[in-house]
């Protein structure tokens, strides 16, 4: 009988906690600000005993995604997690991992990149990692980070899948604000989440020898393998809901690859990633409050990118606007624009779609620019000129 | 020429009360002055840790770089102008960990620049985690079960891999630092000088009080030879002990251990350097003499 308990906690400890639960193998990680305390945590749990993982503690964060590139293809359950410029350094390794189709979980605190330094968040890290073959998630809440960890290994696990997750946190302002949490006790998760039995391991002694990673050049196979992992990741999609479906049945939270408010009538939408997504909410019940027809579409599943779900959502809305935490220079806009104005391009009728870059490194998310945003698209709607394709909200 | 207080910034050090950051960070002015640096010719690199802090706190020609990649940066700088003093400060946790391949390399090349390491033997800035010269078993938040690598040896490594100028400074003993970065500056080759950094919040074992009781000057031995490499080498390994040991069986040397004069830079095997790119003409050139020949 699943039974939860109720937990305040950083989203950090809840992330760190479902990992001690889904009791991985190998942990190789690298401390990096804010990922530090989920390691930390971690770490605890395997020095009292309440986890039986093989920790390593590297020298980089090259070095911790090459330990769990060998360790999972030796045939282990392989968790880590890291921040912004660890996870810039791990580049080369997360396409050695979805390449050798190795479903590694990879928690990421979202945090800017360097130069300037910066510590704080914004999603510049994870989208620079968004053509990497990873699957991503996200999180609005301490509770979203802990129930994506744990549906993350089922996932990244499945035989039609086996692909590496990565399910990603706001920096500071989920991995360390204090949040209520439910949390399953731990047989109902080792239950969920099941052993891992590799076909391929390297260490499978019942088994013919296998190699990872050999040369596929001219000639080779290497197009027919970036085929099959383009099938595997279209085919998560499917995965992801069932495994979503049937984590909602045991712990009662709502799971779905978008997530709507107001979304059945609104004539004028918020798209927005992570924890803004509350912020947008926030404002647009006070509007509903006033008769407006607003909504927010909180996209909890960025690769794969649930295309189908966020054109039927948007098709019936006036004016939309797609807030971006991280910029792509030079293209028509950040990464979930591009994306969301994509999902949009075979229906007859499109709203009008304007992009909002917002928060970068860590700059506050106040209520009264998301009701800018608001107010702009009630204009947009009434027949003002869109803003520019992209508006840099609340910047001096 | 610029003194000590010219070299500061308006904006104050903001490392913890007792940091010993803060005496490494006059010594270095110090030593600025004594070398008759200007603001022009100074080029001082950081890494990422607390003493990366220093990029906002020292005027200079200055360059902050990414984690562990101060040396690789500064590379660059001296060799695009020969005419810089280039100074790397870096830390145990950047320098010796994720930038540990360049350390060696730059030993290797003996490329004449000056490295300050920020030795305080655990990570400061993510508040107390097991750096590369953490002791042999001590528990910190990312090891509680103990770190059970052995310390990098970084005064056996630079010796080793070729570094000309090799020396250990305690962050207690200002007047002491201060010669070994003058004597580094001063010196033409690859200099490096390791200092102990008590970091006062997060390691409370390698404590002031702990080194003061430990730490001896080469100096002041009798026949010590800085110039004898396998001497250096064995006096090296002397650093490493228990980390319960006594301040009777663990005694720390301090000082110049290695110096080698003479040795060619990478500077000096590159005869491009005696017109560096900064020098040269722009293009566009006028070609037309040169092809008319193949016409």
């Amino acid at each position: 009988m699943a039974t939860q308990k109720t937990l305040a906690a950083t989203g950090n400890v809840l992330v760190a906690e479902a990992m001690r639960q889904c009791a991985p193998d190998v942990m190789a990680a690298y401390p990096i600000t804010p990922q530090t305390t989920i390691v930390e945590e971690f770490a605890k749990f395997v020095a009292q005993g309440r986890v039986h993982t093989e920790y390593v503690t590297v020298e980089s964060e090259h070095s911790a995604m090459s330990a769990c590139v060998g360790a999972s293809a030796a045939g282990a359950r392989v968790m880590t997690a890291t921040s912004s410029q660890g996870l810039a350094l791990m580049w080369e390794e997360l396409h050695i991992a979805s390449g050798m189709r190795l479903p590694i979980v990879m928690a990421n605190a979202n945090r800017a990149l360097s130069a300037p330094i910066n510590i704080h968040c914004d999603h510049s890290d994870v989208m620079g990692a968004r053509d990497t073959g990873w699957i991503i998630l996200f999180a609005e809440t301490a509770q979203e980070a802990y129930d994506n960890t744990i549906m993350s290994v089922r996932i990244a696990e499945h035989p039609d899948v086996l692909l590496p997750v990565m399910t990603t946190l706001d920096g500071f302002i989920t991995t360390h604000s204090i949040d209520r949490a439910q949390v399953m006790d731990d047989e109902t998760v080792a239950a969920f989440v099941g052993d891992y039995h590799p076909d391929l391991a390297l260490l499978d002694d019942t088994k013919p020898p296998v190699s990872h990673g050999n040369f596929a050049g001219l000639g080779g196979p290497y197009f027919e393998f970036k085929k099959a992992q383009r099938n595997a990741i279209d085919r998560s999609a499917a995965v992801i809901k069932s495994v979503g479906e049937e984590w909602s049945a045991i712990c009662e939270r709502p799971f779905g690859v978008i997530e709507g408010w107001g979304m059945e009538d609104a004539e004028l939408a918020i798209v927005a990633i992570g924890s803004t997504a509350g912020n947008a909410r926030h404002v647009a019940r006070e509007l509903r409050a006033q008769g407006v027809r607003v909504g927010v579409l909180k996209v909890r599943v960025f690769r794969p990118f649930p295309f189908a779900e966020i054109a039927d959502a948007l098709g019936g809305c006036k004016a939309v606007a797609v807030l971006d935490r991280s910029e792509s220079f030079g293209a028509e806009g950040g990464p979930l624009f591009l994306e969301v104005r994509s999902a949009l391009y075979d229906r007859a009728e499109r709203p009008a779609i304007v992009d909002y870059i917002y928060g970068l490194g860590g700059a506050d998310v106040k209520l009264e620019l998301m009701r800018r945003v608001f107010s702009d698209l009630s204009d947009i709607a009434d027949g003002a000129e869109v803003p520019g394709r992209l508006v840099y909200l609340g910047a001096r | 020429m610029p003194t000590v207080k010219d070299f500061e910034t308006p904006n104050k050090p903001t490392w913890c009360p007792g940091c010993g950051n803060f005496n490494m960070f006059q010594a270095l002015r110090q030593a600025y002055e004594l070398t008759s640096q200007d603001f022009e010719h100074l080029a001082v690199v950081w890494g990422i840790g607390c003493h990366g802090n220093g990029a906002d706190f020292t005027r200079c020609q200055g360059f902050h770089a990414l984690h562990g990649r101060a040396l690789p940066a500064a590379t660059g700088l001296a060799l695009s102008n020969p005419e810089l003093t280039v100074v790397v400060e870096m830390g145990d946790g950047d320098g010796y960990g994720i930038g540990l391949g360049h350390f060696v390399h730059s030993c290797r090349r003996n490329i004449d620049m000056t490295v300050v390491a920020h030795d305080n033997q655990i990570y400061g800035l993510t508040t107390g985690q097991a750096s590369p010269t953490t002791e042999h078993m001590m528990k910190t938040v990312s090891t509680p079960t103990g770190v059970l690598e052995e310390p990098v040896n970084t005064i056996g490594l630079a010796i080793a891999e070729g570094a000309t100028f090799v020396a250990r400074g305690f962050a207690g003993d200002v007047p002491h630092m201060t010669a070994l970065f003058q004597q580094a500056i001063e010196h033409k080759g690859f200099a490096v000088v390791d200092v102990f950094q008590p970091c006062v919040t997060w390691n409370k074992l390698n404590t002031f009080a702990w080194f003061r009781e430990r730490v001896y000057k080469v100096e002041e031995e009798s026949g010590y030879d800085p110039t004898d490499r396998a001497g250096a080498m064995a006096l090296s390994l002397t650093t490493f002990h228990d980390m319960a040991c006594t301040p009777e069986q663990c005694k720390l040397p301090i000082g110049v251990l290695y110096r080698e004069e003479g040795r060619p830079t990478y500077q000096d095997g590159l005869p491009q350097l005696d017109e560096p790119l900064w020098k040269r003409a722009l293009a566009p050139r006028d070609l037309t003499e040169m092809v008319r020949g193949f016409m």
